[in-house]
């Protein structure tokens, strides 16, 4: 009957959330991903950009890199780092935009990390507004 | 028969010294708790990590193409051994105990004629391999100055590892770490980290499943595989910080009792030796008073 299944987020200091859910919405490299019960086995990477877990109350978590294996209807995400969004400050934030469109604006990045850069912006707006 | 001048001085510098064990020992406690955590909290990360490599290794059907950091070079005639070991001493056999285990493999290697080069991260056991293996050492790491080991340390020594192998000067990779089971026991251990090493406990009848890459498989191993091996070292030196705790505050421990049971025993030669005195002392004033 249950349409759930097994979500982790870890990253090298602590399991910052576990638990069973129903629905969640990665940031996945090419583009968002709803990952529901019996997704096929998959791997990808993260962009920045929001984690939504759906469970009976919604969950936003805030992600910068990482990468996520789906199998065996076990969600796992490892990242360096994550927030959760309610723990976001508002300076935090702006510093973390400020940074990424100095790298934006600076011709040494690559387009790999313009590409990244641009999505950080665009999610930090997305939180702060 | 020392004097009572110098049982004095013995007791008092053993008591000393028992101080200073005492001290080293409560701070290596309060120590341990961080490291501890940090070592318990960070072991599911490397775990997980592990796992995905170990899926994708078996989800590869083209060994040939696939990257040789995952699968290896083929061959196994050059190693590169990681000695990763204390920056302090005065923690029992931690380091020692690193480096018996890393000189049974380099001696196997060596007999094997096989081509070895060791790293060396911290100083502890770079002093005890120097004598015997000095010229395989091709870099020596220490991280004396940081108080917290952050990702960013074993990211440094991970992409050398990582830039070395590039440049084929290794086949296969083996960390030499100590394992923190709980405050007492550590256990030295080999691991081999290039390529990934299926490990024997690892059941694979219902894991073996092929992926969906996104992006491409090739992109994603990329970044993973150099991802993972900076993990695999940061892991080994969470373990390492926190065996190094317990075994130099169970090393103090014990020193600390010893340093007790000496001075009991001092005491008593002490106190013996001062009564003989006075008895004789005694015995010459009777005797001289008979005398007369």
């Amino acid at each position: 009957m249950s349409d759930i299944f097994k979500v982790e987020i870890i990253t090298p200091d602590q399991i910052v959330f576990k638990s069973d859910v129903k629905e969640v919405i990665i940031p996945s490299y090419e583009g968002q991903m709803g990952i529901l019960k019996d997704h096929i086995p998959l791997i990808t990477f993260l962009k920045p950009g929001i984690i939504v877990i759906k469970n009976q109350e919604e969950k936003k978590y805030y992600i910068e890199e990482g990468t996520v294996e789906f199998s065996d209807n076990n969600l796992l995400i490892l990242t360096s780092k994550v927030e959760d969004i309610n723990n976001l400050a508002k300076s935090y934030i702006s510093n973390l935009q400020e940074e990424a469109e100095k790298k934006l604006k600076d011709h040494n990045s690559s387009d790999k990390e313009k590409y990244i850069a641009f999505h950080k912006i665009e999610t930090l707006k997305e939180i702060n507004r | 028969m020392p004097s009572l001048d110098d049982l004095k001085k013995r007791i008092k510098s053993v008591k000393s010294t028992q101080k200073i064990t005492k001290a080293m020992k409560m701070v290596a406690a309060a120590k341990l708790r961080k490291a501890q955590e940090s070592a318990e909290k960070g072991r599911p990360y490397s775990q997980k990590m592990q796992n995905i490599i170990l899926n994708l290794t078996k989800s590869i059907n083209d060994p040939l193409n696939a990257p040789k950091l995952l699968v290896g070079t083929g061959d196994n005639k050059k190693y590169l051994c990681v000695v990763l070991t204390a920056d302090r001493g005065l923690c029992g056999g931690f380091n020692s105990n690193i480096c018996k285990l890393a000189k049974q493999n380099f001696k196997k290697i060596l007999n094997e004629k096989k081509n070895l080069k060791i790293i060396s991260v911290g100083s502890k056991g770079y002093d005890q391999i120097r004598r015997d293996y000095g010229k395989y050492v091709i870099k020596k790491y220490s991280f004396k100055e940081k108080k917290q080991i952050t990702f960013n340390e074993a990211n440094i020594v991970g992409s050398e590892i990582i830039s070395l192998f590039n440049q084929g000067e290794f086949d296969k990779c083996i960390l030499f770490y100590n394992n923190f089971k709980n405050v007492i026991t550590q256990i030295p251990q080999a691991q081999q980290i290039i390529p990934a090493e299926i490990n024997k406990n690892y059941n694979d009848d219902k894991n073996s499943f092929s992926y969906d890459f996104e992006p491409e498989e090739d992109e994603i191993l990329e970044d993973l595989l150099p991802k993972n091996i900076s993990t695999q070292v940061f892991k080994a030196l969470l373990e390492n910080a926190a065996s190094e705790q317990g075994s130099r505050m169970t090393a103090m421990d014990n020193a600390t009792r010893n340093a007790g049971e000496l001075v009991d025993k001092l005491t008593i030669n002490y106190n013996r030796s001062r009564q003989a005195s006075i008895t004789k002392e005694l015995i010459e004033i009777i005797s001289g008073a008979e005398s007369l």
